[in-house]
């Protein structure tokens, strides 16, 4: 430019070598994911150690062959009925002329805010007959059926509708249609949700041990909690996080093919497929759909609280598990937001296939069941970190692990939502990299921080296994002092413990089906 | 300032040995089609992306020499990007003086507005502003730090047609006014003619020619250059010492062939006339494509075969031509390319 340069030139910093220019994001992003995917590591190397010898008498035993069959049996029943509702909820919402579409696409949601310990509670206190192996298909079913429902309607809402239509005009009718056409559409979407249900079965420990019914995850509780026998139960640990493991390249393996070949622009929303003679009946299956799953948590919650209060309110201990929860849930949200940041920024800022590794590494521990994540806490702490264990330090450990992906998820999402090439302009404008965060990104990012923290503080205070085996002793929060009272048959009491966790799970939820649904094309199913 | 310049993401070698001088005070263009490497150049000029190898100076300052290179905030070097990546969380005037110390920038800003033609926007914010309107605020807040040197990676490319060819006259009178060096990046050749003093045609991640705009469209390189920059006739021609043999009689060169040889010859649609008369020199053709196209028509034509010309010609003429059949008149220079292999007859971008 005009001004004259020989003069600058002289004070002229010099060039950076390659490896300083680099910066300090790598390697912080490199050791958040190795900290995150540290469970996954010491699974493998206790695997390791345990040997073969070990693993043949292990599964020789008669209690996993038991467990084995429970726990496939059931995964395979509530994935095949949860397939069948949720495709069908989603088609009836996304591609016919059902009145009040919108309302039912909430409500079809709502599920997801009740913990599946609470909705076995409501089950149980009201019907003792619920129990054992079809009380559980019932009772997660009506839990889970929305983990495959949002990814189809949202594959069903952006996909593009023109196959559709043009197999209609090849003179194939609506069935055939549906058949050939729009579920292989939604395939990906199937097997994605389909893996997130049978992954949810495999770690739910409240839910089971309330209907009475043995699978992996209560015999690792059992064994661990109660026999104090934590080497059996680390085996047991193994071969649930084997079977997670086989589930997740199942899936990957029927997933891929079909894929949506075109994707990104939102294009017209399909005609809307007359539903004739058939809306009533179609009407009231999702009345029922919901009013099962909706309505009897709801009434059996209204129920205990009225009845509840006619006994004993304790007002007091509600308020202090209530304080206690946010304590932790707010600063396992803090820190794990904190730590997503600089695996989502490095992601999203370097487009490499080392970066997308490191993404990529930090979703695994999402496969592992949350009692497997909390165990190997456990385990660590007990093993190199003895002064924290039953520490308060070792629960918000145990959360951030859990809720990683989750937070990373929503940070990537608000990310995304920056123009590219701001941060660029700004290094050209002379601002060093950290006053391009904190002047450029992390502003425009900001309310997305917020909404991750808000997830995961909202999540967390709704959790119940790894707080069981985590916390430290004498604290109880909202879920553990239900435990509490479930555990021993004081329904009435437990009722408002119920009630604040249901409500506190209702905005994660709405945030996750708008995030799922809404305008933008992220296809990411976070829970 | 970029010599030997080579570069690639991961394994693919995107740059391979790029050599570009921008003097002092220009305005150059950089034109290549998608995918040439135009915008990776540009990125390493930048800052933004590594070089492997070879050399980027800017005046006597070495940036990035493929073992060490200078981080982007130290290079004095503007950047605006094809959508202006406006910060949207700040005003027009916080977006201008984003570059400056504190106390200079509502001054600065308001000097700059006036001088991109947006007197009173600064409170505004990106949003609320048209494309075009963006685009200017990109260059002002650019503009603000004073850079030795600015990069303008296809600014006008999200514009509509009528807003593209305002905003670029606009742009480059106000770089020339403020003496601003700039390498423009285009795949539009139009723009590259008007915007530059020199256009350096980038293909397949090499600088094919550099030259001044006219040169290099009277006068291109080799013929996939002459059909980047514009329709072409290639004619076959004698070519000897200052003049060429073709079956429009002989032509002037535009520069001097040497020793008598075999060549093709670069015939500009606007070179080639038409009339019903068999004049001397004139080649007799059937009409097989003519359009309108406001300010001209092309004219495809198909010229008897025995004339051992391309299978097809392309004039631009003022009026309609009515008949059937023409008779083709060439004029003006010339200009001898290298005859390749599979020689185009006819090229056009």
């Amino acid at each position: 430019m005009s001004t004259p340069h020989s003069a600058r030139s002289a004070d002229s910093p010099s060039p950076l070598p390659r490896w300083r220019a680099a910066g300090l994001l790598a390697p912080l992003a490199f050791a958040i994911v190795a900290v995150v995917a540290s469970p996954l590591a010491f699974v493998v190397v206790q695997a390791g150690q345990a040997g073969w010898d070990q693993a043949q008498r292990l599964l020789g035993r008669p209690l996993i062959a038991t467990l084995l069959w429970n726990t496939a049996t059931l995964a395979a029943a509530v994935t095949a009925a949860t397939a069948v509702l949720g495709f069908g909820a989603a088609y009836l919402v996304e591609r016919t002329d059902l009145p009040g579409r919108r309302w039912w696409t909430v409500a079809l949601v709502l599920p997801l805010a009740v913990p599946e310990f609470v909705r076995g509670y409501s089950w149980v206190s009201l019907f003792s007959s619920v129990r054992g192996y079809w009380g559980a298909v019932l009772v997660m079913t009506c839990s889970l059926y929305p983990l495959v429902f949002l990814p189809v309607a949202a594959t069903l809402r952006r996909a593009d509708t023109a196959a559709e239509e043009v197999s209609r005009s090849l003179g194939r009718g609506p069935l055939a249609t549906l058949w050939r056409v729009t579920l292989p559409l939604t395939r990906p979407a199937l097997a994605g949700g389909a893996l997130l249900v049978s992954l949810y079965l495999l770690g739910e420990y409240g839910a089971f041990a309330m209907l009475r019914f043995t699978t992996f995850a209560t015999a690792i509780f059992t064994q661990y909690k109660l026999g104090f026998d934590a080497a059996s139960a680390a085996q047991l640990t193994l071969v649930l996080v084997a079977l997670a493991l086989l589930l997740v390249l199942l899936e990957a393996g029927c997933g891929r093919r079909g894929r949506v070949a075109r994707r990104g622009a939102v294009g017209r929303r399909a005609a809307a497929a007359p539903l004739g003679r058939w809306k009533l009946p179609a009407l009231a299956a999702l009345a029922a759909l919901v009013g099962t799953a909706v309505g009897v948590p709801l009434y059996a919650l209204g129920y205990w609280l009225v009845v509840g209060s006619s006994t004993t309110l304790p007002s007091a201990s509600v308020l202090s598990a209530a304080l206690t929860t946010l304590g932790y849930a707010a600063t396992a949200a803090l820190v794990a937001t904190a730590a997503a940041v600089p695996v989502a920024l490095y992601g999203w800022r370097r487009g490499t296939r080392l970066a997308r590794a490191a993404e990529r590494a930090a979703y695994l521990t999402r496969a592992l069941p949350g009692i497997a994540v909390a165990l190997s806490v456990v385990h660590f702490a007990i093993r190199y970190a003895e002064p924290v264990y039953q520490q308060p330090p070792l629960l918000v450990a145990g959360y951030v692990i859990l809720f990683f992906p989750l937070a990373l998820t929503a940070v990537r999402a608000a990310l995304a939502q920056v123009p590219p090439g701001v941060e660029e302009v700004a290094r050209s404008l002379g601002t060093p990299p950290l006053g391009v965060l904190l002047r450029v990104t992390l502003p425009l990012v900001l309310p997305g921080l917020g909404a991750a923290a808000a997830m995961v503080a909202l999540t967390a205070g709704t959790e119940l296994t790894a707080t069981l085996l985590l916390r430290p002793t004498g604290t109880q929060t909202l879920a553990t002092q239900f435990w509490v009272y479930t555990s021993g048959l004081a329904y009435g009491a437990a009722a408002p413990y119920a009630a604040l966790m249901t409500a506190m799970s209702v905005p994660p939820v709405l945030l996750l089906t708008r995030r799922t649904l809404g305008t933008n094309s992220r296809t990411e199913d976070s829970r | 300032m970029v010599s030997g310049l080579r570069a690639g993401h991961g394994r693919a070698e995107i740059l391979s040995g790029v050599d570009l001088v921008v003097e002092d005070g220009a305005l150059a263009c950089v034109l290549g089609p998608s995918g040439c490497g135009k915008s990776t150049l540009l990125r390493v000029i930048a800052g933004f992306h590594p070089a492997a190898a070879g050399r980027v100076s800017l005046g006597e300052r070495t940036l990035d020499d493929g073992r060490s290179r200078l981080p982007a905030e130290r290079r004095r070097i503007g950047y605006v990007p094809q959508d202006g990546a406006l910060f949207p969380h700040l005003t027009v005037a916080g977006n201008i003086g984003f570059g400056l110390p504190r106390g200079r920038r509502r001054e600065k800003a308001a000097e700059l507005l006036a001088l991109v033609g947006l007197d009173g926007l600064g409170d505004r914010h990106p949003h609320q502003l048209s494309g075009g309107q963006q685009q200017r605020v990109a260059l002002a807040r650019a503009l603000a730090t004073e850079p030795e040197l600015l990069l303008l990676d296809e600014p006008f490319a999200a514009l509509d047609a009528a807003l593209r060819t305002e905003l670029r006259t606009e742009v480059a009178a106000t770089l020339r006014r403020a003496g601003a060096t700039a390498i423009l990046v285009t795949h539009d050749q139009e723009e590259a003619l008007s915007f530059a003093d020199t256009i350096a045609v980038m293909r397949a991640g090499r600088i094919a020619q550099q030259a001044a705009p006219h040169e290099l469209y009277h006068a291109p390189a080799d013929a996939a250059v002459a059909g980047f920059l514009g329709e072409a006739n290639l004619v076959p021609a004698r070519l000897d010492g200052a003049k060429a043999d073709t079956a429009f009689g002989s032509l002037p060169l535009t520069a001097d062939a040497g020793t008598a040889r075999r060549g093709v010859v670069l015939l500009r649609p606007r070179q080639l006339s038409l009339t019903a008369d068999p004049l001397p020199g004139a080649v007799r053709a059937r009409v097989t494509r003519s359009h309108f196209r406001g300010h001209d028509h092309r004219v495809e034509l198909r010229p008897d075969p025995q004339d051992g010309l391309p299978g097809s010609l392309i004039a631009y003429t003022d009026g309609p031509w009515p008949h059937d059949d023409a008779y083709v008149r060439a004029q003006g220079l010339a200009h001898p390319l290298d005859e390749s292999e599979d020689t185009p007859t006819a090229v056009g971008s």
